[in-house]
């Protein structure tokens, strides 16, 4: 691959592929693609923190728990094809949720058609990658000592301030790596915003996806450059997350 | 300490929201499902029924399946001889081995089969052209990761040279103690990776449609853009082959533990 992103299409050697991938509408494709998995992965963060916690603190029945991961277990492998439909089946233009809202409860406040956009695509990848964020973060959670926060509000402090000077400094080095995790879950998913979008979005796997499978457009060379683009930008981030990881860490000796 | 207290109402509040969400989909896939394709109402079952005498329906499913249980029986056949010999003879290896098999996760499928295609190109046809040759190889490349790490526990619960010694020390050749003494011992392992395995190749739709192969998740993604409601039907028997594979998972991991307790016991 590394190879074939070199080459042009009559097999002679030029950079002329991947020096097109810094201008649009490439680097256009990269752009959408890193947003998507950014929110996704920071919004799935949030919300999978949130039900992790929410699962496994004081109070809450053991049996909440075990339901909770297994059901992650099984959502996190959820994806493509599939899920794809299940969300056009509910908040698709002729979805249930969406006819529902509109001929029950005349709210036109979601018409259904916003489902094959950006945001369309963020909210479908949502529902795997708070599952995932789920599996990974609870044995983190599990670290949380009851006794911290008893003492936390013993000296005082409102459940905002628990989590920001105690429990979220701790979860932090855990949540940076998950975080790593759902990003380039999100930055490689292709089946599941082609199927929904009909490859109408404008993301790097479906770019990648056009090149090779496209009539008009058939160009595995380019392909290959944006490929090799894909796993720049996720090297990338890796070693963005090694020093955020080791200033995150620095106390927890 | 240990008095019962009630739920917290944020934390009541958060399931509630969380459960919603992912159950709804679940359910309007099923309401929709039972929509009758002139009138768009409910309730009549003639899209599962479209889907049961559908004949592409038969032949995408089986052929899929033949493929996970080729990329099965292609990556038991070589991961379990390896990952036993690097156990038995050069534990130094499993750590290469181990960040081997992380580099299917960081690879995004769609620059594997980009690389794949490129790299396979000047095979010959009945490999390069046929889905039992290119496709299971790329889909034992998608497996390693998970039969790797599967195999790999199941080898650590095991006591790998006392057993090898004593099967060797009565005589057994190596295929022979491979076959009799060490695969029962991994079976719960390698059921484990097998149905995560299953489970993978039967949603895999990336890596087919670049290569033009017409599996099962292809032809998922063909009635949805060309059958509503009968869509609903297939998407439902997709989650539900989702589901048994990842349950009978789960069972097998609860009976492995037992089993794990029960050799220690008697040791």
């Amino acid at each position: 691959m590394l190879i074939g992103a070199f080459k042009g299409a009559n097999g002679g050697w030029t950079t002329s592929n991947v020096s097109q991938l810094v201008h649009q509408p490439y680097i256009q494709a990269y752009r959408e693609s890193i947003e998507i998995s950014g929110v996704t992965a920071l919004l799935g963060g949030a919300i999978g923190l949130a039900l992790a916690y929410a699962a496994i603190r004081d109070g809450t029945p053991r049996w909440i728990r075990s339901l909770l991961t297994t059901f992650s277990g099984v959502a996190a492998n959820f994806g493509g094809i599939p899920l794809a439909f299940a969300f056009i089946a509910t908040i698709g233009t002729i979805g249930i949720a969406t006819q529902f809202m509109h001929n029950q409860l005349h709210l036109n406040v979601w018409q259904g058609a916003d489902l094959f956009t950006k945001t369309g695509v963020e909210i479908v990848y949502l529902y795997f990658q708070i599952p995932l964020m789920v599996l990974v973060i609870a044995p983190a959670i599990d670290g949380l000592r009851r006794e911290w926060r008893e003492a936390a509000s013993n000296l005082g402090a409102n459940a905002w301030q628990f989590w920001r000077h105690i429990g979220l400094p701790v979860l932090m080095p855990s949540v940076l790596g998950a975080l790593i995790l759902l990003f380039g879950n999100a930055f490689a998913a292709y089946a599941t915003a082609y199927s929904l979008t009909n490859g109408n979005v404008y993301i790097v796997p479906v770019v990648i996806g056009a090149y090779y499978t496209g009539n008009v457009f058939n160009n595995p060379h380019l392909g290959q450059a944006l490929a090799l683009g894909m796993f720049v930008v996720l090297v990338a981030m890796m070693l963005l997350y090694i020093p955020l990881q080791r200033r995150a860490a620095r106390w927890a000796k | 300490m240990r008095t019962r207290r009630r739920i917290a109402p944020s934390a009541a509040v958060w399931l509630l929201l969380g459960a919603a969400y992912f159950l709804l989909p679940l359910l309007a896939t099923f309401l929709f499902s039972l929509r009758q394709l002139q009138t768009g109402h409910c309730c009549t079952v003639a899209s599962y029924t479209w889907v049961i005498h559908n004949s592409e329906f038969w032949q995408t499913l089986k052929l899929s399946v033949e493929l996970a249980l080729e990329t099965i029986a292609v990556s038991l056949v070589i991961f379990v001889p390896t990952v036993y010999w690097v156990h038995l003879k050069v534990p130094k290896l499993r750590a290469v081995l181990a960040f081997m098999a992380l580099i299917p996760f960081v690879v995004p499928p769609i620059v594997l089969v980009v690389g794949l295609l490129n790299f396979y190109k000047g095979s010959p046809t009945w490999f390069y052209g046929q889905p039992w040759g290119f496709l299971v190889a790329a889909y034992v490349i998608l497996a390693f990761p998970y039969m790797f790490f599967s195999l790999d526990s199941g080898f650590r619960a095991i006591d790998v040279h006392t057993l090898t010694e004593a099967s060797q020390s009565l005589g057994a050749s190596w295929p022979r103690t491979l076959l009799t003494v060490i695969l029962p011992n991994i079976r719960a392992a390698a059921l484990a990776g097998s149905f995560l395995t299953l489970a993978i190749v039967l949603g895999e739709f990336t890596i087919a449609n670049l290569s033009l192969f017409h599996t099962f998740p292809i032809y998922l993604q063909y009635v949805n853009e060309t059958q509503a409601y009968a869509a609903g039907a297939t998407t439902l028997v997709s989650f539900g082959i989702t589901w048994a594979a990842m349950l009978s998972l789960l069972f097998i991991g609860r009976k492995r533990g037992q089993r794990a307790a029960f050799i220690g016991g008697a040791r």
